[in-house]
């Protein structure tokens, strides 16, 4: 197979795009699907300080990587969750691969500064550990990025991971969070920070493809909590739909933010945002929900022991 | 051939030689999650892989990072 570009060798083909590229044409073919994300969202400019969500998996340092070399200000952020064996050898990786490319990196540990792992916090609170992790990483990346002055906060998320959360949100007719779907989002509150996708034009088979091709050490244990999750189901059945129609992924994300997304956007909820009584973070409540979840597993932690 | 799947580690010998998108098939491995790597090379589905050679299935697809940021 030759390339399409070059007509050198080819190391990978896309079906979606009916194409095939040698390495150097992929590579410049990434980089440039995420140029156009960023310009097309408006996501970025060249004078804002980028702080890059990096978990040591492929996608994260992938985005770390391409916006580096995009000319973009970044600083890496990583969080160490305390899940086993796992969040170790995660965290090695980010700083390896941080030491190397000689990038600047934030490092939090949970457990340092809260007195809990996910895995505790899902034992002494109701939320399972996904839920614990996922509102865990979103408070401190947005507390993060406010404390640090920077103006816009990348994730590493894939054209497969924004397809499967559709998916389920469709599902499950999520109708507030479908309208929020956006891959950039405006800070609405003097206490939020912008945030964006610049990955969702690649798939998670191409972002491998630019990892393995660069050379990048990636993290490639899957987290142990992510056995059996739903997400998982719904991108192996997206992926079945993809090898029987390549393209489905894509037009089904991207048609839906074109013709679909706004159709919700009443269902927003309108809620005032303020500045939470513990922390002063943004909420909708008094009380935010991620002190509200340290409060409770303090209280909880406290009872076991006595 | 020996196949490397990644995880679950994995290893297959396969006898004789195959085209990738063959090998995945008879595996029952769907192409748009994996790459196939020989070496430190990547291979289109069009790659013969002889019998002698070795070469590692490699997971794209991973679980989380679907909270919505």
């Amino acid at each position: 197979m030759k390339c399409r570009i070059c007509t050198e060798k080819a190391v990978i083909e896309t079906r979606r795009h009916n194409t095939a590229f040698c390495k150097e044409c992929f590579l410049t073919h990434v980089e440039r699907q995420v140029q156009k994300t960023i310009e097309s969202e408006k996501m970025l400019s060249k004078e804002d300080r980028v702080l890059v969500a990096v978990s040591g998996g492929k996608d994260s340092l992938t985005l770390w990587e391409v916006l580096h070399r995009l000319g973009y200000q970044t600083t890496g952020f990583h969080i160490v969750l305390g899940i086993g064996d796992y969040s170790p050898a995660a965290r090695e990786k980010v700083e390896a691969y941080a030491e190397k490319q000689g990038f600047p990196l934030i490092v939090t540990d949970l457990n340092e500064e809260y007195d809990f792992t996910v895995p505790e916090l899902a034992l002494n609170t109701p939320r399972v550990p996904c839920s614990a992790c996922g509102l865990s990483k979103r408070y401190l990346m947005n507390r993060t990025a406010l404390g640090g002055g920077f103006s816009v906060l990348a994730t590493g998320h894939n054209l497969d991971d924004v397809a499967s959360t559709l998916f389920g949100n469709l599902f499950h007719w999520h109708t507030e969070q479908l309208a929020r779907m956006e891959p950039s989002r405006q800070a609405t509150h003097p206490k939020l920070v912008k945030t964006c996708k610049p990955l969702i034009r690649l798939t998670e088979r191409e972002t491998l493809a630019y990892t393995l091709l660069r050379g990048i050490d990636y993290h490639e244990e899957e987290c142990p909590n992510a056995e059996g999750a739903t997400s998982l189901l719904y991108k192996d059945l997206l992926n079945q739909l993809e090898h029987a129609s390549p393209g489905v992924k894509q037009s089904f994300y991207f048609g839906f933010l074109k013709k679909g997304r706004s159709a919700f956007a009443a269902d927003v909820n309108g809620a005032d945002l303020r500045e939470c009584e513990v922390c002063g973070q943004a909420t909708t409540t008094e009380v935010c929900a991620f002190c509200r979840m340290m409060d409770q597993a303090h209280r909880t932690a406290s009872r076991r022991n006595s | 051939m020996k196949v490397i799947i990644r995880r679950p580690r994995r290893e297959v010998q396969m006898p004789g030689s195959r085209r990738v998108r063959d090998l995945l098939q008879e595996l029952q491995i769907n192409p748009e999650t994996v790459l196939v790597v020989r070496g430190e090379d990547l291979l289109t589905p069009d790659e013969v892989v002889k019998d002698e050679e070795t070469v590692e299935v490699v997971p794209a697809i991973s679980g989380g990072s679907t909270d919505e940021v």
